[in-house]
């Protein structure tokens, strides 16, 4: 919300900063990026990681993928981000209009927060609008995003000297400063202690909520994904082995127990039991 | 009240404590000569060695020397130094540069640099090139070896993140390559600042007609002890000179970094 409010007023940009309602079904044209993707494959050398993946990721939607280590998700989120070139195979990326897409950059959230130890927060998160604007503008819109995390009081600080959480929770506001169309999120929580980790899972919902961005999150655990996503996909030998809808309206409570059941469900079919 | 009294002396302690032995040794080394168990005629007592350094200070023979031998470190350093780090940073950046240069680098590191005198005696005669020459190939190699290692060392992950956020090629060097490889910079200028006087030392002992190795070598001609320990303590003198402005450049500019911040 924050950040519609400092983004500049161009006469173009005006049309579509209507902030989108909480409550109603994501404006997809406005926000996400809808990614396809079409026989895709990637091979590192004779090990073949992806083999002929088809999925179709909606604007505005949150899917999560599981699976066991060396299942493929990290490759397939790297692909997606153009950080991996695919050895056979396409991935479409869709924006409502073409000529924005530059305006809704990919973004991605890696498990460690890669923050640059010689800069300040605030220009740690201002790395987020490189090449853009001048550098008030972007210190004044890192400033708001830094709000939306909250974490206003360290804007001066040195990254050295906060906490794990503080550190991702710097990374996601560099991440979402620039409104991305596509965020990726990398086990972005996977080294946070466990009371950590749900306070940042409530933010990221929060924030995706507000900001309607197509959301894909790779985690290892379950719970997490079962927590977050709309959509969850279970990988297996470079395949999509499942492929899961979460019907449960947000906000979600823990330990509700449709989500204890998906999770139970998606961990039986990974420890083994193929049962699903 | 007494509180903020005690900190105040326990940080003027602290601050003191590194010249305690300095201190005693002087004083140590002053008794020794007073007391006649040392012939001043091979070692002076100190203030016999502050009275010679105040005489060639009013006769402004040891400004002359320290401006000329100060000059000679300082224009050695630059060009070494400078063709050190832009050679440095060359091979950290392009495989290609690095697979040219850095074996024939390697190779000529491991001739002392100082046992070259003769033959730059031979090519330059004892004229400012010889002095220049050598202090600038002194100065070189530390330079060279630990920008070089600097920028190999900077995080990878953080190259990447750099990249996925879109900076340029000269964005990524000034932001994150640049200031990853700082640390290893700063030893190599403090190694470089080290070999810059013992090199200058050196050559102005062998061969010169001014400065301050000459101003030594003149002064045990005539046997003037005093001021051949005076010129010897003026080098100690220069070397934690330039080590302070080295560690004060350092706090400047790794403050970011934990380990330098303290003190």
């Amino acid at each position: 919300m924050l950040l519609d409010l400092t983004r500049p007023e161009t006469a173009t940009r005006r049309v579509e900063a209507v902030p989108p309602t909480a409550g109603l079904p994501p404006a997809a044209a406005d926000r996400g990026i809808a990614v396809t993707v079409q026989g895709l494959a990637k091979r590192f050398g004779e090990a073949s990681v992806l083999e002929g993946l088809d999925l179709y990721l909606p604007a505005g939607g949150f899917t999560a993928v599981v699976g066991r280590s060396g299942c493929g998700k990290s490759t397939l989120l790297r692909l997606i981000l153009g950080l991996e070139t695919p050895s056979a195979g396409r991935i479409r990326l869709d924006d409502a209009e073409a000529a924005r897409r530059r305006a809704r950059p990919r973004r991605i959230m890696f498990q460690e927060p890669r923050l640059l130890p010689w800069a300040r927060v605030l220009d740690n998160v201002a790395v987020g609008l490189t090449g853009q604007g001048t550098r008030a503008e972007r210190r004044a819109r890192a400033a708001a995003a830094l709000e939306e995390v909250g974490l206003s009081g360290k804007a001066g600080a040195w990254p050295a000297t906060l906490s794990g959480g503080q550190r991702q929770r710097v990374a996601l506001a560099r991440a979402l400063v620039s409104r991305p169309g596509l965020m990726a999120l990398d086990e972005p929580l996977g080294a946070l202690d466990a009371l950590t980790r749900i306070g940042m899972q409530d933010l990221i919902e929060r924030i995706w909520q507000a900001q309607r961005f197509t959301a894909l999150l790779v985690t290892h655990d379950v719970g997490e994904a079962v927590a977050l996503a709309d959509r969850i996909l279970v990988l297996d030998a470079g395949r999509v082995a499942l492929d899961l809808k979460v019907d449960v309206p947000r906000p979600r409570r823990r330990g509700d127990p449709r989500l204890a059941a998906l999770e139970g469900r998606i961990l039986e079919y990974l420890l083994g039991g193929k049962a699903a | 009240m007494t509180e903020r009294l005690d900190t105040l002396t326990s940080r003027t302690v602290a601050r003191l404590t590194p010249w305690l032995l300095p201190a005693l040794i002087l004083g140590g080394w002053q008794a020794a000569v007073s007391f006649g168990l040392v012939s001043n005629r091979f070692m002076p007592a100190p203030l016999d060695v502050a009275r010679a350094g105040i005489e060639a200070a009013r006769s402004g023979e040891l400004w002359t020397n320290l401006g000329v031998s100060t000059l000679r470190a300082l224009a050695g350093f630059a060009i070494g130094g400078g063709i050190g780090f832009a050679l440095g940073l060359a091979n950290g950046l392009s495989p290609r540069s690095e697979r040219l240069t850095d074996t024939s680098v390697q190779m000529v590191r491991n001739i002392p640099h100082l046992s070259l005198i003769p033959l730059v005696i031979l090519w330059f005669g004892i004229g400012e090139e010889a002095k220049l020459f050598l202090v600038a190939l002194g100065v070189f190699f530390p330079i060279y070896a630990n920008t070089l290692h600097g920028i190999r060392s900077v995080d990878p992950t953080l190259v990447e993140m750099g990249r996925v956020y879109g900076m340029t090629n000269s964005e990524l060097f000034r932001r994150v390559v640049l200031p990853g490889a700082l640390p290893s910079i700063f030893v190599g200028l403090r190694y470089g600042l080290g070999i810059m006087w013992l090199t200058l030392i050196v050559a102005e002992t062998i061969s010169a007609s001014s400065g301050l190795g000459y101003m030594a070598m003149q002064a045990r001609e005539f046997m003037l002890v005093d001021v051949v320990v005076l010129a010897i303590l003026i080098y100690a003198a220069l070397g934690k000179l330039a080590d302070a402005l080295t560690r004060g450049l350092e706090r400047v500019c790794l403050a970011w970094n934990p380990a330098y911040r303290t003190v």
